[in-house]
């Protein structure tokens, strides 16, 4: 497609020049500053969520820049001790509870939730504001704790440890307690949106894929977030007032903590990577013009991964003094997991068969993502093998495998949606050449940062390590090389985005002539998503056959 | 070929017969890794390259896989997983089962040091000795919180757990020195928490085993041989400090003025004690003796009733050579006030 | 804003028009229904976790746990069990009421219902009072001296966090029972097509009732 064609389908109208019609974009619907605040419409609260999260992902790469910067020599090189155990602390907390979590669902969840189900709003639109604002209380709270000492507890915040350390535990724990409530709450909205505002025509069946991932992600944040509540607040009394629930000196049971904390933070990694599964069906599709090879496969591989991940969490404790048998059976149920992820990974790829590929910026991060979760899977089965777990377990090793799923599939897949939805969420266009060469840094990028930390744990590293033998500098330099250029890649998309933010082609209504239920209305979409009556939905979301042959499926 | 894998791979020298047998899964479940990574790849790339775009607007085929291909799908990579955890298990419950004749040593992890102990023998801090060619089982406690043993060379590593113990076991395989890290973040110096294994070949093991016995069990008779007599207090003393060690006082009241399940020895004689009834009491020689035959009576304020009773454990001249070792820890810089409870060892 | 905010968890407030988004008045009470549903799986699943630490720590100790749950005062456990299964039947009325458009008898329904969860409250600090009297608290400060089992401590624990926590939830269903009587009293809509508000404020009342039901035996009946 050449930059020329970009205004597709017929009749398509460029809606950023018409403000003053009748139906203006939701972007210009009220201009106050109050209009935005107290906005119920759920593209604006989407925005404002982009926003904020934005913000704390780079606070969260900042802090990761510094880790990095003081592990290129082995003894100290820009903090001391304390600083960098609260430096990876911070880090941890701010990527996990202030960036991921929300990153997908909140932003894109959000946005795109009611249109590709052809609904004006979400269920409980002023919930949908509640839930910004208490995620906003929980992060400013726990970045007040921060700012005031802040903890170094790892973000796993193990008792006894977290019980009994002088830092700053209770706001930041009370502050991630806080904004557990906004994920419950959004969660809640979405389950209940797909279930009551499908527009007519819309089946299960019929939603795209993107909605089966939010979904599947909705049902983890309700049933998984509230006992993580349950414990930040039990750990915050715990080192407030010493009640002695997980503290052997009073009969308490650490293990038990970690019981509790992984059956959250378990599932946590899959309210972080689902959506980004969801996100790269939309775009896999979109990209090759092609149906979804195995749409049923790929929908109820969410719900399943969703399911079965509630039960794999014990292998996070194959060494922490759980029974043989325990281990297991833990072990079983995570290769179930990964057979999961590979029913995906082997559809996406069966989509691309017989399509036809339009390799731009968003399909390059499709790359990259599929790249970095069939290697980032593999090894989080390697770890799930339990004998392979003893000398892996808190290595470098651990570190880099929840990187490359974290970071390089979900991280991937933000971009990709980022760029995938740019023009749907304003209207208009970034600079393809340069999204194309800040994809390829980036990817490269991750991989020089997280490949030498697989060798690293091969090697023997701990993770949480200050200063470490010499033997393991050559491949901290490697790492850390890398990750300077990642931050140069990030830099450049903040930059030609905030550019294509103001001074952007105008994109049109549907610049990648895709199929998906969300483009049929205008971009960016009127205040309540639709003029004129309700759109009807007569095809399949990613249905990309020529109408006039369109009879017998063509079965593989 | 293993070697050369292991180089490529950064895995530290194999010193251990566990470390043999689990790089072999090593190398398995990396190949397999690589070959389907390259595979997924592969096919992806070609695809792009043969299916790409030719219209703006171009339309396609309706493809759906058959239930065929589905299958295939879930039973290919299900296969492979299942053989990577049945061998994965297989070792898994290998290492977690130490076998019958293997020699025992106790780990205790403390921020941020590591000490060893073996039974009736010598303790050690920060360096551990063992045979090459035997078992031998790791009995892991921690002091205060959450620590993890792990020797790269030997591909093991267990938690260390307060108030529990956890186990592991190795054979080393070659005489030399390995590094042990702490793996479970455990605060400041978490990374300075480092130690030693040293492997000698068995012979060399017996004598050093004979040397260590030999300087303890002289320290014993002299104390035991003064037993008859009226012992100046001196002697009580010492005599005191080894019962305190056997008797496992020392496993529950540390001697350095820091907490654990117990008070400290240290300054505890004619210390003012706030009991959990509210009561105080100075802490003399009846206290003390009292203590050890009915610790349940009077206990201090914070601390669980965990011990034992000493009532017919200990003779007469015993109980006073620890009473006496006791009042000889009375320190200028004894602090005042009630002990308050177990507290960890603090941070900074 | 205002009653969504306040009420927290409860999802949107039900007004009497159908809101913008919804297809029909139908669906919207659907919606909300399923979200109070929801919303009451997470409640459960946030006191599964303190179950949970309950049962381990009674199978640990299992006779601190016996003689931990004899101290407490089982006349007034049953007194508050039995003031509470009331009041989710009045609470229930109160919907029955508002379906029928009984304004008044909502408000003298939910009224009841009010009184006697600050009866379960005032019972329940008479409980609390004789606990910090005696000593039986958690952690380190239990100085209770008729039980000196290990584990007791852990009991009281678990006892003070569990109680504690429900407590919490009877007064935020005090407060959402609150606004649909004042509602009931001053603008007085309720009736067969607009009664969400008050089936949701009482369907959170019965689960702080079933919680308790739960709570009663594990710690009164060791």
């Amino acid at each position: 497609m050449t930059p020329s064609s970009s205004i597709a389908a017929p009749g398509a109208t460029p809606a950023h020049e018409e403000h003053h019609d009748h139906h203006p974009s939701y972007l210009v619907d009220g201009t106050t500053i109050k209009s935005w605040l107290l906005t119920v419409d759920h593209k604006r609260i989407g925005l404002m969520f982009l926003f904020w999260v934005l913000l704390f992902f780079l606070v969260g790469g900042i802090f990761a820049l510094l880790i990095r910067l003081e592990l290129l020599t082995p003894g100290p090189t820009i903090m001391d001790a304390m600083t960098y155990n609260r430096t990876f602390t911070l880090h941890g907390l701010v990527m996990i509870f202030l960036f991921m979590i929300p990153a997908i669902p909140a932003v894109f969840g959000n946005f795109m939730l009611p249109l590709m189900l052809g609904a004006k709003d979400v269920a409980f639109p002023r919930l949908n504001l509640l839930s910004l604002y208490i995620y906003l209380t929980g992060a400013m709270l726990a970045l007040w704790g921060m700012l005031n000492g802040g903890l170094d507890t790892g973000w796993t915040f193990y008792t006894p440890y977290s019980a009994h350390t002088t830092t700053t535990v209770a706001p930041v724990l009370f502050g991630a307690f806080i904004i557990g409530f906004s994920s419950i709450v959004t969660g809640i909205n979405f389950i209940v949106t797909t279930h009551t505002m499908r527009a007519p025509g819309i089946t299960w069946f019929k939603m795209p894929l993107f909605v089966w991932a939010i979904y599947a992600t909705s049902c983890i944040q309700v049933l998984a977030t509230p006992v993580i509540g349950l414990l930040l607040v039990l750990v915050t009394v715990e080192n407030l007032f010493g009640f002695g629930m997980f503290d052997p000196a009073r009969g308490g049971d650490p293990v038990l903590f970690q019981h509790l904390f992984w059956f959250y933070s378990h599932p946590a990694v899959y309210i972080m990577v689902l959506p980004a599964f969801g996100v790269m069906s939309e775009i896999v599709s979109a990209f090759s013009r092609k149906n979804i090879f195995g749409y049923r496969a790929v929908a109820y591989s969410s719900l399943g991964i969703a399911f079965v991940g509630f039960f794999a969490w014990g292998h996070h404790m194959f060494v922490s003094g759980q029974s043989t048998f325990a281990g297991g059976l833990f072990g079983v149920l995570t290769m179930l997991v990964g057979v999961f992820t590979a029913i995906k990974v082997f559809n996406w790829v069966g989509t691309v068969y017989k399509g036809a590929v339009d390799f731009k910026t968003p399909f390059a991060y499709f790359c990259g993502f599929l790249f970095f979760t069939v290697f980032g899977g593999m090894t989080g089965i390697a770890l799930g093998t339990t004998s392979l777990d003893i000398p892996w377990h808190d290595t470098y090793f651990v570190v880099a495998h929840f990187h490359f799923i974290m970071v390089g599939a979900t991280i991937m897949a933000f971009l990709a949606a980022i760029h995938y939805w740019f023009p749907k969420m304003f209207g208009r266009m970034y600079h393809e050449g340069w999204g194309l060469v800040s994809a390829a840094l980036i990817i490269l990028g991750f991989n020089a940062t997280f490949i030498p930390q697989f060798l690293l744990g091969n090697n023997g590293m701990p993770r949480r390590y200050y200063e470490y033998p010499e033997r393991f500098q050559a491949l901290n330099v490697a790492s850390t090389a890398g990750a300077s250029l990642l931050a140069f890649g990030f830099v450049i998309i903040a930059m030609y985005l905030a550019y294509a933010l103001f001074y952007g082609r105008v994109a049109g209504n549907n610049p990648w002539r895709s199929k998906g239920y969300e483009w049929l209305t205008e971009s960016p979409p009127p205040t309540h998503n639709f003029v004129g009556p309700q759109p009807t939905y007569p095809e399949e979301p990613h249905f990309y056959v020529d109408p006039k042959k369109a009879e017998v499926p063509d079965a593989v | 070929m293993s070697e050369l894998l292991n180089n490529i791979l950064f895995l530290p020298e194999a010193a251990s017969t566990f470390a043999e047998r689990i790089d072999l899964l090593h190398h398995f479940v990396v190949g397999t890794t690589m070959v389907m990574s390259a595979g997924v790849g592969l096919a992806a790339l070609f695809m792009f390259f043969r299916y790409r775009r030719r219209l703006p607007a171009q339309a396609t085929e309706y493809v759906v896989p058959t239930l065929k291909t589905e299958f295939l799908f879930v039973s290919v990579p299900l296969v492979f997983f299942l053989a990577w955890f049945g061998i994965g298990f297989r070792d898994f419950t290998w290492v977690t089962t130490p076998p019958k004749d293997s020699m025992d040593v106790y780990v205790m992890g403390k921020q941020w040091m590591w000490k060893f102990a073996y039974p009736e023998g010598p303790n050690g801090v920060n360096v551990l000795h063992v045979p090459a060619g035997r078992p031998v089982r790791l009995l892991i406690t921690s002091r205060d919180v959450l620590h993890s043993f792990y020797v790269p060379a030997f591909r093991i590593k267990m938690d260390a757990l307060p108030g529990r113990y956890t186990q592991i076991w190795f054979e080393a395989t070659k005489p030399g020195t390995y590094q042990v890290l702490c793996t479970e973040y455990c605060g400041l110096s978490h990374s300075k928490m480092l130690a030693e294994v040293v492997v000698l070949p068995q012979e060399e093991f017996d004598v050093w085993m004979k040397e260590q016995r030999r300087g303890r069990l002289q320290d014993r008779q002299d104390a035991l041989a003064d037993t008859s007599l009226v012992p100046p207090v001196a002697r009580m003393v010492e005599q005191g400090q080894v019962l305190a060690g056997s008797q496992g006082c020392l496993k529950c009241h540390s001697v350095d003025g820091s907490q654990h399940i117990g008070p400290t020895f240290l300054g505890l004689y004619d210390r003012v004690e706030r009991l959990q009834d509210g009561q105080n009491v100075r802490v003399d020689e009846a206290y003390i003796t009292q203590s050890m035959m009915d610790p349940g009576a009077h206990l201090v304020a914070g601390y669980q009733n965990v011990m034992p009773t000493y009532q017919g454990k200990l003779q007469g001249p015993e109980t006073a050579a620890i009473v006496e070792y006791i009042k000889s820890l009375r320190t200028p810089n004894v602090r005042e006030g009630a002990s308050e409870g177990p507290a960890y060892d603090a941070i900074q | 804003m205002q009653s969504s905010a306040s009420t927290a968890g409860a999802p949107a407030a039900p007004v009497p028009r159908l809101a913008m988004h919804f297809a029909s008045l139908e669906v919207q009470d659907n919606a909300a229904r399923l979200g109070m549903w929801l919303f009451l799986t997470t409640e459960i699943l946030l006191f599964a976790g303190l179950f949970i630490c309950y049962g381990v720590y009674r199978f640990l100790f299992p006779e601190a746990w016996a003689a931990s749950s004899r101290s407490l005062d089982l006349t007034l456990g049953t007194v508050n069990t039995v003031v509470l299964i009331t009041s989710s039947l009045t609470a229930a009325l109160a919907v029955h009421y508002a379906k029928t458009g009984k304004n008044k008898a909502v408000a003298v329904q939910i009224f009841l219902t009010l009184l006697m969860a600050i009866g379960f409250l005032v019972i329940k600090y008479f409980e609390y009072h004789h606990k910090f009297e005696i000593g039986t608290l958690p952690g380190r400060y239990y100085f209770y001296e008729g039980i000196q089992l290990p584990g007791a401590p852990m009991y009281f624990t678990v006892y003070f966090c569990a109680t504690a926590l429900h407590g919490l939830h009877v007064v935020i269903g005090m407060v959402v029972l609150a606004f649909a009587m004042v509602r009931a009293l001053r603008k007085g809509d309720f009736g067969p097509n607009n009664y969400t508000m008050v089936e949701l404020g009482s369907m959170y009342w019965h689960l702080v009732d079933l919680v308790w039901i739960f709570l009663f035996p594990l710690l009164y009946l060791v």
